[in-house]
């Protein structure tokens, strides 16, 4: 993703920009348009209208927008962010620290066995990992009850317990994405630090984070999006307790209990893209300045 | 302004967008069966209003056999043993049933209806939960028809036009292992205690899961609330939550099985069906109707108004709520919405009564607008409560 647009900035690729390349990027755009434009629009036009049950008559209305942005909704929206920032942040640091360590260890067979793990792993989520926690450290689990960990206070039906399940994926899948920008800080890079002089610390502060940052804040985006767009796990794990926005439009959208909450779901659904945007909107600009460093 | 139209154009768009990218089976509208075929007195299928429109029992079975198939929606077949139920139907009218998605909440019936409006594939009836059953009605979905049986339902459980009527339900009630739990709890206030701690659960989240909303309303009853005012019921899971005897794991079989959900409220029917299934297996589960808070609700049986196969819709209906079909729902534990008069007249099935959990008096059900009311609160308050 960096690299096209670099590239055609750097001009290498300048010269082959005819009038008829987008004709190439029509499959795209139409998969694109088809998947994503359309329902993206349905939502949106849920999100704003109100049809009448009895006579059918559709009205525009902003109720349902004001309405995710109240109360439990509203609550629902703030503990999702919440809870995708932090798994993020602690997830991205111990992802940076893992890849590093992997990445400079001379040994071959705990690289590609560090780096197979963390494919298989940052794609192990849903019910299946909800009950493996739930087998292991549930209320009955087995290292629960040998350890004795629900008199220590332990419990994974919580806040902290969904962050830690949700850490099971978002590391390795922080190692997966940062590894190869770490492979990409040239070795000559530190060597020249050091001839000059420079310690440890002030490599990392001057050469290595800057030329890391647009990766590293890429893997935050994406581990944030993984943790926010979550769903099964946390349903399986914490029900109602946990207030998550994807669990409120899961409840108002097929449930058993509620009804006519259909386009309030649309509406949370188009706060979430809204966040979503909001995110990437910080990210696109920091990525761009920096990415050239890492070709 | 916004006409429906526009509306039914996008929804259109994203159908082909989905049926194209997803499968390449697209159902095309379907025309509606006509003829004259099966309808005496010039009555068609779809418009018949009881058996008598058609002629005879054998008639409309007939019409529904030369309709040839029935397509049901949401019905698990361990659930108030519908696998039987579609079975026994199959076997005896020769119709081969269709289910769709058996693990469907109601909200994704009334989807499948609206959004299958005319297609040889939208479901033909619909089991729904009761204020699924009304909304629907008030959108003008299903279509009125009256089963033979139709004085026999108390008037409380159906809709004065026969849009829908209640088919089975059952009691909240508290499901515990006597294999781990010493004392079993007998009361929703005995499920405060200590000893209970991490140890009670419901099934799903009151705010989506039916039998989880039916416990806090039970819980509601019991601490001082009532039809009208559910949050006493709220306050209750807040204060268990609070002094760590509730965990939010949604009990299901598999949860009982492995002793992670001990103590859990849910419907009676579901707890005397694990109480069956897991006999032998290491769990001793007992189930008590808590007579602290006796609340009962019962889900209702509607006919999509554009239904493909009208005429077996309308015979699937008198299927249910024959002598027959009402027994097997009774051998799945529910209660039949006729069990009070087949009691009387005898032909209820004893074996299958007699193993229900015993509950005294008989139940009572809040009105449209008190549930309502009770819905909007929880809806507002479940959150703050439990975090």
């Amino acid at each position: 993703m960096p690299t096209s647009d670099s590239r055609a900035a750097g001009g290498t690729r300048r010269r082959r920009r005819g009038p008829r390349t987008w004709l190439a990027a029509l499959p795209l755009l139409v998969f694109t348009g088809l998947c994503f434009g359309i329902p993206l629009g349905a939502m949106a036009f849920g999100a704003v209208t109100r049809t009448d049950p009895a006579g059918g008559a559709t009205r525009l209305t902003g109720e349902h927008l004001a309405r995710s942005l109240q109360g439990p909704y509203l609550g629902s929206l703030i503990g999702s962010v919440q809870l995708s920032a932090l798994t993020a942040l602690v997830g991205g640091v111990l992802g940076v620290v893992i890849a590093q360590a992997v990445v400079t260890s001379r040994s071959k067979g705990l690289r590609s066995a560090a780096l197979t793990a963390s494919g298989v792993l940052a794609n192990f989520g849903g019910v299946p990992l909800a009950f493996a926690f739930i087998a292991t450290v549930g209320i009955s689990g087995v290292v629960t009850q040998l350890a004795d960990l629900a008199d220590l206070g332990w419990n994974l039906y919580s806040f902290t317990g969904l962050t830690v399940v949700y850490l099971y994926f978002l590391i390795p899948l922080m190692v997966l994405v940062i590894a190869p920008a770490l492979d990409g800080l040239r070795p000559q890079w530190r060597e020249a630090a050091q001839s000059s002089g420079a310690t440890g610390w002030q490599f990392w502060r001057h050469v290595g984070l800057p030329v890391l940052a647009p990766s590293l804040l890429g893997g935050f985006v994406l581990l944030f999006g993984t943790a926010f767009a979550a769903h099964a796990t946390a349903a399986a794990l914490v029900g109602g307790s946990v207030p998550l926005v994807t669990l409120k439009i899961a409840d108002a959208l097929s449930g058993n209990v509620l009804t006519g909450q259909e386009n309030v779901a649309l509406a949370l659904g188009l706060d979430m893209i809204l966040i979503a945007g909001l995110v990437m909107a910080v990210y696109l600009p920091l990525q761009r300045r920096s990415a050239r460093w890492l070709r | 302004m916004l006409r429906s139209s526009a509306r039914r154009g996008a929804a259109v768009l994203l159908s082909a967008a989905v049926l194209t990218t997803l499968s390449a089976c697209g159902a095309a509208p379907d025309q509606k069966s006509g003829g004259a075929d099966g309808a005496k007195n010039g009555v068609q299928p779809g418009a018949a209003t009881s058996v008598a429109d058609f002629g005879s029992m054998e008639a409309l079975a007939a019409a529904a056999q030369k309709e040839g198939e029935l397509n049901v929606i949401a019905l698990p077949p361990d659930w108030a043993n519908y696998g039987e139920i579609i079975k026994a139907f199959e076997a005896k009218y020769k119709i081969k049933v269709n289910s769709e998605n058996p693990d469907a909440s109601s909200a994704d019936e009334i989807a499948a209806v609206k959004s299958r409006q005319g297609q040889k594939r939208a479901p033909d009836v619909l089991d729904l939960g009761i204020a699924f059953a009304r909304s629907g009605a008030a959108e003008n979905l299903f279509a009125p028809y009256k089963v033979t049986a139709w004085d026999k339902i108390p008037v409380t459980q159906k809709d004065a036009d026969a849009r829908w009527y209640n088919d089975y339900g059952g009691y909240v009630s508290i499901g515990c292992d006597a294999a781990r739990i010493p004392t079993c709890p007998k009361t929703f206030a005995d499920l405060l205690k200590p000893e209970y701690k991490g140890k009670v659960a419901l099934n799903g989240n009151p705010t989506k899961s039916g039998s989880a909303f039916g416990g806090v309303y039970a819980a509601a009853l019991a601490n001082k609330g009532s039809f009208a005012d559910i949050q006493p019921g709220i306050d209750f899971f807040g204060q268990l939550k609070k002094n760590g005897n509730f965990i939010p794991v949604e009990s299901t079989p598999a949860t009982v099985e492995k002793g992670e959900t001990p103590i859990s409220i849910d419907w009676d029917y579901l707890n005397a069906g694990y109480a069956q299934q897991f006999k032998g297996k290491g769990v001793d589960w007992k189930v008590t109707v808590p007579a602290d808070g006796v609340f009962a609700q019962y889900y209702s049986q509607a006919i999509n108004k554009d239904a493909p196969h009208p005429a077996a819709a309308r015979l699937w209906m008198e299927f249910l709520y024959s002598g027959e079909g009402q027994n097997l729902w009774l051998k799945g534990y529910a209660r039949p919405v006729l069990l009070p008069a087949m009691t009387e007249d005898g032909t209820a099935d004893k074996d299958a009564v007699a193993k229900l959990p015993q509950v005294q008096g008989t139940p009572a059900f809040p009105v449209s607008a008190e549930l309502d009311r009770a819905k909007a609160t929880l809806a507002e308050k479940w959150d703050k409560a439990l975090s």
